[in-house]
Parts: structure tokens; C-alpha cells; sequence
């Protein structure tokens, strides 16, 4: 028997009512949205819930959404995968202008440095992560490279000529 | 030296201490890495020693952070390849085929069979490279040097198949949306013969030069084991996770690329050491020969290598400079103007260390909204600190390349 | 020894007599240490993997004196710096680099080391001779093998024409006063 779309969402709807919501099926994933203070209990259900059972996190990452209105301007994405049904979702938990959102290192020994990475790039605080600071960047760093006000290229370079790239009007 | 040293709010510090008072032991801390020869990449190891005993290790990464997801968001999506090749350098066709594939699921684009059928050849030669480069080295870090000249030959090989298809060895940016950028050459299917007729021979005896060797098998057997469920835990995918027992594998969960004509066995392991391993690694390297195999066999006749999709698919440069409507495209493909939907996407496929996944996320522009790597190697080295706890030294090493941490992966 | 297949390089130009040859002290020193140079190979990335390759039995570094590789900086006359350095990596460049005992050279392989390369990121150093000097670039992205032997070949002429006085010169030092180098 296969998992259906509409299993996960009586389940979710069933246990955590209006918490999990927007469910569509997504090209070939099935997602919804959760509302972040859930995010443990949401997560710790579909893995443990005998029919669910995504016990498999594939992927974890965050996302910058600037000119979105002052609650979406962040978001979580957790990919989970069912390896017993084969099934794969995603669950995106929007955060607001100081994001915060619960650590899931507990439930999922392997989100310890993806949730490291994501606050790395975009200052996600994950409360109660074991080890919450900078992975791929330097420990000195201040911002947060990955958000969108961040200049992709380093500021002090001093051997590209702007005139050259397009970079500049003044073309004297 | 001075930075290396530990703060003394270190938690190493102490352990060091509480065991002193315990009973005078005196354990020490060793720095592995980031530029230590044995590792291959940049890794840094603080390692708790006691004695030649490692008790505690916490790594350190990010040394070569290249920022990738970053310049993907900056880049039209065809240019987004070459940072795929970089990833990681040892399979750069799995990656640059999986982001193509992504792109395909996004539009919407049929690949005709046959250049399905040229891209699981490929992929599988890749893996082959990948598997062939980790266990020579493995090989290499346990004393036999040689099995690690021999079967290099036969990565040159398949570098010059790849330079056949698209003109270069290592970072080959091959491909296109729909297909490949040309047909293969007779040249390259003619090499490819040759190199399936030659290699197999020279990895059989690569393989009984270590399966059964008495010195290998005491550096490796229990060396590193990791339960299946941990291995889960961790994230674990491709060879490593089978090798601790569980048959995961992208290609028959979500074929792609046509896997599901083809019939190949998925080698797993027992107790996912490093023996296991190196063992599934070399088992995978004949599954994939057969695979390349049966892909030949099965080729459709013709020589259709890309779908007809001409909003997505460069014109030939000839026609640019003759044809209207082929300049048009051609200006337009390149500029980045090409019509893209509004989307979230996930893609995976199986790369040489497991599952490599690309989450985009469009906004209809002609960059990436956000890209995400699933990169295997950065979530599986996570274990790696676990997998070294107890062992000795030496063996931390051995562990580390069975692992096959890439460090372009793992930084991105 | 006549059926041996084994090149000897070429003497410098000097005097030849019966029992003896003349020629300069330099160009003694020069031609020995040519021959053989030991490399540190600081392979960070995919420039690292052509580096095997070129070490490997196809192309074989060997052939250039360059059997052994020194993984110990104490004890190596050429770094080849291969792969993206980023900003984290830098000091521990110029660490390595410090601890290599005069006289040392530097060949920066590929497009990251020599520029950047395609990583014109906030995370990546703008080519290596930022933090140190370097003597021979090797181009490409990852450059070939023999690009690489190529590169190997040019430093060996640098190191056979110096002077063995080079390195106390008033120029050097000052170069190396230019990167804060002691």
C-alpha cells in the first residue's frame, strides 16, 4: 500500500490541526507549509509515526526572501524522505526578521551542521543546537553572506579594473 | 603556532584535567591537518590523544569555502555548470548531468532515449573514476603504492574518452538542456571498447591484490564500523551507507536517466567498516562496466543526442551566423532571456559518494531564486568524528579516505 | 652503457682539459639543484587530482627529479600550490611557506591560485601572490598534466640561471619585506 498525499495531511491536520497547512503537490514532491514553533513536533511525529516513518533527513537549508512582508522573511526547508514507501516531502517553515527556530539536532544526528551551515549564511539562530557557530566561513566573519543584501564579490579586491566589467558608467 | 593552541575554556582542556586529577594520566592534543599530507584535501583534526589512542576529535572545515551557492545565484542557469564540475572534481559528469536533469524537470524537457542512454554511460564511467580514485588511494594509505600506479593508467583512459565527448579531462562541463552539445565521436565509442575490454583486467588484479591480502585486510576489517542506523542517522548515502547494510540507492529509487531498462545489483556491506567499504566500492565498479554494457547494447539506432527544444537548446554556430531565427535564440539562451516557471524543485541523483541533490528555487528571472547542493560528502563526514572514536592514529587516516570526503564537496 | 637509454643532462659550458673541467660555480650549483627539485604539493583542490595524475605512471614528475615528494616543508624546494586558497586557508599558506628553508620556489598551478579564477567570491583569496611571491603561474582550470610539467620545466630554468647570491640580495629581501616575510 502506498503512502498517499492525503494520509500525511489527515494525519498532520488530525494531530496538529491549523499548524501544518498549504499542502500541494509540488512537480514530484509533496509540501506544505508548518508554522515554525512547531517545527520539533512536526518533525519528531512524521519520523516516528508508524505509518509515515520519514526517518531519513536528505536535506536541510534556508532561504532569503527580503522583500517578502516582515513574518516570511526567512525560510527553513527540510526535504524528509520515507525509504520504506519510497516517498519524498518538503516542509518549508517561514521565519520572521530575527530568525529563531527550534533545532531539530536531536531527532537527526546529521542536521547538527546543516543547521550550522544555514546559520553560517543567513544568522539562523537554531535554539538549542549543541554547537551553534560558523562552519564555512571564518569565525571572524560578521555577516551573513547568503542573504541577498550581500555583495557576492569580496569589497577589497584591488586587481579587477571595473571599467572592464561592465561595473561602472565612468568610463574614462 | 600560537593560534593553534586551545583556549583553556576549551572542552579539551578540560578533560584533560579532570583526568589528570583522576588518576595522573596525561592525555595530549594532536593537530591533524588542515594541510597534513595523509589527509587528501584540507581537513582539520583536533584530536584528544591518549597515548596513540584517539578519544575525542572535532573537525574543522570550510577551508576551501568557495562560496558556490552564491555565485549560483548570480549566474544564468547554463553558466551554473561549471561550478557543478568543481564540486567534486573526482565525478564531475554525475554532477554536471544531475544539474542539467534538474533544469529538464523544471521546463519540462524530454530527453530522447538514446541521449538518456549516452548520459547513463557516461555517469557510470564517472563513477567508475570516483570508485577507482578512492580505493587506489585507499590503497596508497595502507602501504601498496602500486595498485594505485597501475590502475591510474585507466583513469587516463577515461579521461580521454571525456575529452572525446566534450574536450576536457577533469572539469567537463558536458552537456546541454536536452541532451549533449554534440554527437559522440566514433572516436570516443572506439575507445570506450578498448576500455572496457582493458580495465576489467586490471581491476580484477587490483582487487586481488587487496580483497585477499593479508596486511590489507588487518588495516582495514573493523577499522571505522558504523551501524546502519547511525549511518542513517549521520545522513549517510551511496557506497558508505551500504556498506553499513542498507540497499539505498538514488538510480532504483527515483531512476533517472532511464536506470529503470537496465539491470544491476546494488552491493551492500554488513558492518560498514572500512573494509566493507573498499569492497562495495570495487563491487559497484563491475556493476557499473555492466551497466555501460547493457546501455551499448540497448542503443537506439540514429544519432539523435538532444531533444528538440529550441527555446532551451543553443543552435548550431553555423546556423547563428546564417539563420534568423537560430540568431535569435542563440541571443537570447545567452543573454539568460530564456522563459523559466516559477518553481521549487528537488533532483537527486546518485553521485560517486551518494545522494547529490539540487534544490532551486525559481522566481522566473533568469538566475536562480536559491540553489541549494545536497552535497553527500558534507553531511556524512559528520560521522566522521564518531567513526575515529577509539581508534588509533593510523587507522583515523585510513578511515578518512574510505570515507571518500571530497573537500570541494564538502566546503562548496 | 652504451645500449642504456638513460639522458644525462648536458654540462654547462665550461673549459674541458685532460682530467679536468672548468666552469662556474654558479652554473655547478644551478644545474644540481635543477635537477633536483623537491616539491610540497599544497593540493587544496580539483588542480590537486591532475597533480596525481601527473605524479602517476602516465606522465611520471619523476622524470624531472622530482621523485620525491616532500611532504614536510622543512625539507622542499618547490611549493606547487594547486587549488582555490580561500581567505580561512591563507595564513596557513603563508605558514608553510615561512617554514620552507632558502632557497625555495613557489609555481602556482591553475586558475584559482594564480587569480581566483572563476571565484570572484567574498570567501576566496585573489591569487596567492597575495600572500606570497610567487615564480612560475601555470594557467588553466584544472591546467593539464603536461601544462603542469610545463610549469615544472620553466622554474627549472629560473633555478638553473640564478645566482647563488640571489637569495642575500638587497632586491630579495626587500621583495620578501614587501609580503611581511622575515
Amino acid at each position: 500500500m502506498a503512502l498517499e498525499n492525503t494520509d500525511i495531511q489527515d494525519k498532520l491536520v488530525g494531530t496538529f490541526g491549523e499548524s501544518a497547512f498549504n499542502f500541494q503537490q509540488e512537480r514530484d514532491i509533496f509540501s506544505f507549509e508548518i508554522k515554525a514553533d512547531k517545527n520539533t513536533a512536526i518533525i519528531l511525529f512524521l519520523k516516528n509515526d508508524p505509518t509515515l516513518q520519514f526517518h531519513f533527513l536528505t536535506d536541510l537549508c534556508g532561504v532569503h526572501y527580503p522583500d517578502n512582508d516582515e513574518n516570511h522573511q526567512f525560510a527553513i526547508i527540510y526535504h524528509l524522505h520515507n525509504w520504506y514507501e519510497n516517498k519524498r516531502i518538503r516542509i518549508k517553515a517561514y521565519l520572521n526578521g530575527t530568525p529563531e527556530i527550534k533545532t531539530i539536532s536531536n531527532i537527526f544526528l546529521c542536521s547538527n551542521w546543516m543547521e550550522r551551515e544555514t546559520y553560517d549564511f543567513y544568522g539562523v539562530n537554531f535554539i538549542g543546537h549543541p554547537q551553534l557557530k560558523r562552519i564555512l566561513n571564518m569565525d571572524e566573519m560578521i555577516s551573513f553572506p547568503m542573504r541577498k543584501e550581500f555583495p557576492m564579490e569580496d569589497a577589497g579586491r584591488t586587481d579587477k579594473d571595473d571599467r572592464f566589467f561592465g561595473r561602472t558608467t565612468i568610463n574614462s | 603556532m600560537s593560534e593553534l593552541l586551545l583556549p583553556p575554556e576549551h572542552r579539551y582542556a578540560k578533560i584533560i584535567q579532570e583526568k589528570l586529577n583522576e588518576d595522573g594520566s596525561e592525555l595530549s592534543i594532536l593537530n591533524l591537518g588542515p594541510t597534513h599530507p595523509a589527509t587528501h584535501g584540507i581537513f582539520q583534526n583536533i584530536l584528544l590523544m591518549d597515548g596513540e589512542k584517539i578519544l575525542e576529535a572535532e573537525p574543522t572545515i570550510g577551508y576551501i569555502h568557495r562560496a558556490f551557492e552564491k555565485i549560483a545565484e548570480n549566474r544564468p542557469f547554463y553558466q551554473i555548470t561549471p561550478l557543478t564540475d568543481r564540486m567534486n572534481y573526482c565525478s564531475s559528469p554525475i554532477n554536471n548531468m544531475g544539474w542539467w536533469m534538474t533544469l529538464e524537470k523544471l521546463l519540462g524537457v524530454e530527453v530522447p532515449k538514446r541521449a538518456q542512454y549516452l548520459r547513463v554511460i557516461v555517469m557510470e564511467l564517472a563513477r567508475i573514476t570516483d570508485h577507482l580514485i578512492c580505493n587506489s588511494i585507499l590503497g596508497v594509505d595502507t602501504g601498496a603504492y602500486t595498485g594505485f600506479l597501475y590502475v591510474f593508467q585507466f583513469r587516463e583512459k577515461v579521461y580521454e574518452i571525456y575529452e572525446e565527448i566534450c574536450g576536457a579531462r577533469l572539469t567537463t562541463n558536458m552537456g546541454r538542456i536536452g541532451g549533449f552539445e554534440r554527437d559522440w565521436s566514433p572516436e570516443a565509442f572506439r575507445k570506450l571498447d578498448v576500455f572496457l575490454e582493458d580495465f576489467p583486467v586490471a581491476w580484477k588484479e587490483f582487487e586481488n591484490l587487496f580483497e585477499r591480502n593479508r596486511i590489507f585486510i588487518d588495516r582495514t576489517v573493523n577499522v571505522g564500523p558504523i551501524s546502519a542506523e547511525k549511518a542513517m542517522s549521520y545522513g549517510f548515502t551511496g557506497p558508505n551507507l551500504r556498506a553499513a547494510g542498507v540497499d539505498y540507492d538514488v538510480r532504483v529509487a527515483h531512476p533517472y536517466s532511464s536506470y529503470e531498462d537496465f539491470e544491476f545489483i546494488v552491493p551492500v556491506g554488513k558492518s560498514g567498516d572500512t573494509y566493507d567499504r573498499f569492497c562495495v566500492r570495487n563491487a559497484e565498479v563491475w556493476e557499473s562496466l555492466s551497466i555501460i554494457r547493457q546501455a551499448l547494447a540497448k542503443m537506439p539506432e540514429g544519432n539523435e543526442y538532444h531533444a528538440e527544444v529550441p527555446d532551451y537548446y543553443l543552435p548550431p554556430k553555423e546556423d547563428v551566423y546564417h539563420d534568423m531565427e537560430s540568431l535569435i535564440y542563440h541571443f537570447k539562451i545567452v543573454m539568460g532571456e530564456i522563459p523559466v516557471p516559477v518553481a521549487e524543485i528537488y533532483h537527486a541523483v546518485e553521485g560517486g559518494n551518494g545522494e547529490l541533490g539540487f534544490y532551486l528555487e525559481t522566481d522566473g528571472s533568469r538566475t536562480p531564486y536559491r540553489l541549494h547542493f545536497r552535497r553527500p560528502c558534507f553531511i556524512y563526514y559528520q560521522g566522521y568524528p564518531e567513526m575515529i572514536k577509539g581508534a588509533l592514529l593510523s587507522d583515523a587516516i585510513v578511515i578518512l579516505s574510505s570515507l571518500n570526503v571530497i573537500a570541494g564537496e564538502l566546503d562548496a | 652503457m652504451s645500449d642504456s637509454n638513460i639522458k644525462m643532462v648536458a654540462p654547462p659550458e665550461g673549459v674541458v682539459g685532460e682530467g679536468f673541467f672548468a666552469t662556474k660555480l654558479n652554473d655547478v650549483v644551478g644545474l644540481a639543484r635543477a635537477n633536483s627539485l623537491w616539491p610540497l604539493p599544497f593540493a587544496t583542490s580539483c588542480c590537486g587530482i591532475e597533480f596525481m595524475a601527473t605524479m602517476a605512471s602516465h606522465y611520471d614528475l619523476a622524470r624531472f627529479g622530482s621523485e620525491r615528494v616532500s611532504f614536510s616543508p622543512r625539507q622542499a624546494d618547490m611549493l606547487m600550490v594547486m587549488g582555490t586558497i580561500s581567505k580561512k586557508m591563507a595564513p596557513i599558506l603563508r605558514q608553510v611557506y615561512e617554514q620552507m628553508a632558502e632557497p625555495r620556489w613557489v609555481i602556482s598551478v591553475g586558475a584559482c591560485a594564480c587569480s581566483g579564477g572563476i571565484f570572484d567570491t567574498y570567501s576566496v583569496l585573489q591569487g596567492i601572490d597575495k600572500v606570497i611571491p610567487v615564480d612560475v603561474y601555470v594557467p588553466g582550470c584544472p591546467p593539464r598534466p603536461e601544462q603542469i610539467v610545463d610549469g615544472v620545466m620553466k622554474l627549472q630554468e629560473l633555478v638553473r640561471s640564478e645566482s647563488v647570491r640571489r637569495r642575500s640580495s638587497p632586491e630579495y629581501q626587500e621583495l620578501l619585506a614587501s609580503y611581511n616575510i622575515k
